[in-house]
């Protein structure tokens, strides 16, 4: 449970005025809104979520989260209980690319423990780690949905399947060279079989 | 070859666009429903098909839908399942990543038949890229007009969307399920009230996993009684089949319900058998929460009949001999597998998966694990076989939900086939991993 | 609606909890509760302590249910029969349930302030075993002020939530609550808040433990040491309906007026719990009726000095509280 952030945390007033979503955020954030009855928006909670995390740097600082309650009409402290429920949003920052190894029983039996253990060897960290240069962070996932084509591992919304150490390493040079803020909510994401 | 139903165009090429899928048939269901039938007729077509859950429980999903309350001018809904999480089970990602419109083809009449205006797809955020290849699936449906206002000219009216979930296997419980839609922790609901009376904002719902709602395209296109044909007694029509492990050709396979677990592991339609030529050793057959069962009790039954891809017999012989067909989430393990080994990654994945509302769930996956952990590191005694019997006893049907029940199940099952394993640890004081990783090996070599 | 529990028949309205039911009937059947209240909607469930099997659905359908069930949280049926403490599978699921609140439980009761107070303590004597099988570290948090008056000892909290429904139902800003998931999660403010509310020190006694603490009463007393008076005042918040824990003529603390189920009577406004604290704000109404088994019942220790005496004839030279030495 690498993004855990336990006891209370300090908050920002500045940061906080300056958080504000893109206008193109802010239409998706609306779109996602407008699936809902309008007395229920708070349902967009995990969606809103979402999209902030990929607008603030990657991860949901507690500015971020009490922006999110002003947007939803909800108290802050909903928006803590729900982002800290899930384990999708970081309560920390994070590295560009968080790569997620899964390591439940298939992709375990296929070598999971392995691909883990030659990316922490290769990027000198640890699970839970980010690197120096701020690139990349390394976790652990549980059961992704990709027992047939382990040993696997999700790197903002793309999936890497079938993993050999030749393909972790072109996977990661091509996110190092690519250099950039990977999400979940990424529309181009790219995934390898 | 066995029919296929589901994914019998899965391999046809641009087949996840609505041209494609329309030119192979693509929506009849929908026509068929809106111009010529009745709603209550397609829960009966349902009901005759006896088609059951496809996501684990197995309960008859138009006995389900009859139960749905229909309070006047109270809206219903229709949520499909689609946190898929079941470690072992990847048959929902396919059929949405391959052919998404058979998924909401099966929402569109499904909702006609409930009398939902509204649905909603909840997909684990896990699938954020499959949740984009169906959000173009409906744009597409709606530039259709097989979405939106007025249906082919009829009354019916309807809109879907897609919500994305947050990282929680627990959501795909109904009732967490539904919690997670509303905005909240995915914290499962004290029953009664089920969803059929008080679901989604307090409103009838009906929840049904993916594979289930894609289910009802082929039963209104053939008729109820046609698909039951299909199958043995009361395990009717095909299922989708996520196959892993240790087996030549890992992936998803369209069953019909009846065919033998040996011809499904061995047969070049299947699984291909267990890879490297070695033996098989154990079998979780309906993803990880059922309970594992070595070779002889999975090819046969203790009766020493064949023991069958079916509801029934696999469950033959209750748990002490038989097992669950679940969601369907096949894993096979060769000889070299520790089970022990393999029921730790189970204990985590459920321990970290613990939504923590209940105490004996909240507690008791974590200690299940730590004590595995004892058994890892080498330093666990014989009598931490017996404290983990008794804990997993304790936990199972002593909670809200079914995880607790998931999380022990497995880990009695391993003590009840293969307690040796346990014991040989214990008595020598040391874990010998003799997994191997062969594709892994082949590059190192 | 006819219900039998444990052989007792009762007659009961409907919409009547199994829970609600026995406690009808009396403090012999009832099952323990640690996370239901009667006065926090939708409070229940979650402990499990409360379990009970239902051998008859109802006269209707006499089919037992299949799993033991939270008697807090299921409505009677007619004709239905329940068993609590004459079945052993409860007894011995209900004794797997305390082992589970207590495996990361700090047992810290000598320095806590809830001791002769405290639920879990009560449980664990009634149903509990006497030795644990739990080798691990238990789950560690730091503690934390949450306001000027309450303290959250986070290791003790058994997640019950009713701090949370209090919150929720008493007051219009909840800014606490539950964070993480599974054995993580925690009761938090999670930024740096503070529950400031005229209502927020009612989470103090609706806790079952001593997670949540009043500031003002903290070291100052043993429980047991002081003795319950009931007053009241002409309060424009609240009912003004308290007990007063005295000390001589100190009021050591003052909590809501609690009944036989060690659930509040009126909740109170922190006005009358925190800033009350002479004689002279009070009207004196009489000593408390305390119900329960606990240590405070005993007035005044006679018999526990007798005991003492008697172990201390036998192993000279030990402290009584001396736990940890065999002689």
């Amino acid at each position: 449970m690498g993004s855990q952030v336990h006891g209370a945390q300090k908050f920002d007033e500045a940061k906080r005025a300056a958080t504000v979503f893109s206008d193109e955020a802010m239409k998706t954030v609306q779109t996602i809104i407008s699936h809902y009855p309008p007395e229920r928006i708070k349902s967009a909670m995990l969606p809103v979520l979402h999209v902030a995390q990929a607008e603030f740097g990657g991860w949901l600082s507690p500015e971020t989260m009490d922006y999110v309650a002003s947007i939803l009409k909800v108290k802050p402290v909903e928006v803590f209980e729900v982002a800290s429920f899930y384990t999708m949003y970081n309560l920390k920052p994070m590295g560009k690319c968080v790569l997620e190894v899964c390591q439940t029983s298939s992709c375990w039996l296929n070598g999971a423990e392995d691909i883990v253990k030659y990316i922490e060897k290769k990027l000198n960290i640890k699970v839970g780690e980010t690197t120096k240069d701020g690139m990349f962070s390394l976790k652990v996932a549980e059961c992704l949905g990709s027992c047939g084509t382990a040993p696997m591992l999700q790197c903002g919304a793309s999936y890497h399947e079938n993993l050999t150490y030749e393909k972790v390493d072109k996977i990661l040079d091509d996110y190092r060279a690519e250099g950039k803020l990977r999400s979940y909510t990424d529309l181009d994401y790219k995934n390898t079989l | 070859m066995g029919r296929k139903l589901l994914i019998h165009n899965d391999k046809v090429p641009g087949i996840n666009t609505l041209e494609v899928y329309r030119a192979h048939g693509g929506y009849a269901s929908v026509e068929k429903a809106l111009k010529s039938m009745q709603p209550d007729q397609i829960t009966d077509e349902v009901k005759k098909s006896g088609l059951r859950g496809r996501g684990g429980a197995g309960f008859p999903t138009g006995m389900k839908w009859s139960f749905l309350a229909k309070p006047e001018g109270v809206p219903r809904y229709l949520v499909c399942n689609a946190d898929e999480s079941e470690p072992g089970t990847f048959k929902d990602r396919y059929l949405m990543e391959k052919i998404p419109h058979a998924l909401i083809e099966g929402m569109i009449t499904s909702s006609y038949a409930l009398g939902a205006k509204t649905s909603y797809i909840y997909i684990r955020g896990e699938y954020f890229y499959v949740a984009r290849i169906l959000e173009a699936a409906i744009a597409e449906a709606y530039a259709a007009g097989w979405l939106g206002k007025n249906i082919l000219g009829t009354d019916f009216s309807h809109d879907c969307y897609v919500q994305v979930g947050g990282g929680a296997y627990i959501c795909g419980e109904e009732t967490a399920l539904l919690e997670s839609l509303e905005g909240k922790r995915g914290n499962p609901r004290i029953k009664p009230p089920f969803p059929a009376v008080a679901g989604l904002w307090g409103c009838p719902t009906v929840v049904n996993n993916v594979e289930t709602i894609a289910a009802v395209v082929p039963i209104v296109n053939m008729g109820g009684e046609e698909y039951a044909k299909i199958g043995v007694g009361k395990s009717t029509g095909t299922k989708l089949i996520s196959a892993s492990g240790h087996i030549n050709k890992p992936g998803v396979y369209e069953i019909e319900l009846g065919i033998t677990v040996e011809d499904f592991i061995y047969s070049d339609e299947y699984c291909g058998g267990i890879r490297n030529g070695k033996k098989l050793k154990a079998v979780v057959a309906g993803g990880s929460s059922v309970p594992i069962l070595p070779t002889e009790l999975i090819l046969k039954t203790a009766k020493g009949e064949p023991r069958l891809m079916t509801y029934e017999s696999l469950s033959d012989g209750g748990f002490q001999t038989g097992t669950m067909l679940g969601s369907g989430g096949f894993i096979a393990m060769d000889e070299d597998t520790s089970i022990v080994k393999n029921l730790f990654t189970f204990a985590r994945f459920y321990h970290h998966e613990s939504c923590g509302q209940c105490s004996p769930c909240r507690e008791g996956t974590g200690w299940m694990e730590k004590i595995l952990k004892k058994f890892l590191n080498g330093t666990a005694t014989e009598s931490d076989v017996e404290l983990l019997w008794d804990i997993q006893s304790k936990i199972e049907g002593k909670t809200i939900c079914p995880l607790g029940e998931a999380a022990a199940w497995p880990v009695a099952a391993a003590i009840r086939h293969f307690k040796h394993e346990f014991l040989e640890i214990a008595r020598n004081k040391k874990f010998v991993d003799i997994s191997h990783y062969d594709r892994l090996n082949l590059i190192r070599a | 609606m006819k219900v039998t529990i444990d052989g007792i028949t009762i007659d009961v309205p409907k919409g009547t909890t199994i829970l609600e039911a026995a406690r009808m009937i009396g403090p012999e059947v009832a099952p323990p509760t640690m996370c239901y209240y009667s006065k926090l909607k939708t409070s229940g469930g979650y402990c499990r302590t409360c379990i009970v099997k239902v051998t008859q659905g109802s006269a209707a359908n006499p089919t037992p249910m299949p799993k033991p069930v939270a008697s807090c949280r299921t409505e009677v049926m007619d004709g239905m029969v329940v068993e609590n403490t004459i079945n052993n599978d409860v007894l011995e699921a209900r004794k797997g349930v305390v082992e589970f609140l207590l495996i990361n439980h700090p047992l810290d009761c000598p320095v806590c302030d809830q001791a002769g107070e405290c639920s879990l303590q009560d449980l664990s004597y009634e149903h509990g075993a006497a030795k644990t099988r739990y080798e691990f570290p238990r789950r560690e948090f730091e503690r934390i002020d949450i306001g000027k008056y309450v303290q959250l000892h986070m290791n003790r909290c058994i997640m019950c939530f009713r701090c949370v429904k209090v919150a929720e139902q008493l007051t219009d800003n909840r800014v606490h609550g539950v964070m993480h998931r599974g054995d993580a999660a925690e009761i938090s403010t999670y930024i740096e808040n503070v529950i400031e509310n005229e209502f927020s020190g009612n989470v103090i006694d609706v806790c079952p433990v001593g997670a949540l603490t009043d500031k003002t009463f903290r070291f100052k007393s043993r429980v047991w040491f002081t003795k319950p008076v009931d007053a009241s005042c002409d309060c424009k918040k609240c009912s003004g309906k308290v007990r007063l824990w005295m000390k001589g003529p100190d009021v050591l603390r003052v909590t809501a007026r609690k009944n036989m189920w060690a659930e509040v009577e009126e909740f109170i406004c922190n006005t009358c719990r925190f800033d009350r604290k002479s004689v002279s704000d009070w009207k004196i109404e009489g000593p408390s009726p305390i119900h329960r088994g606990s240590v405070i019942s005993q007035n005044h220790y006679n018999h526990l000095n007798e005991l003492k005496v008697q172990v201390m004839k036998q192993q000279k030279a030990l402290g009584f509280m001396d736990i940890n030495k065999r002689p």
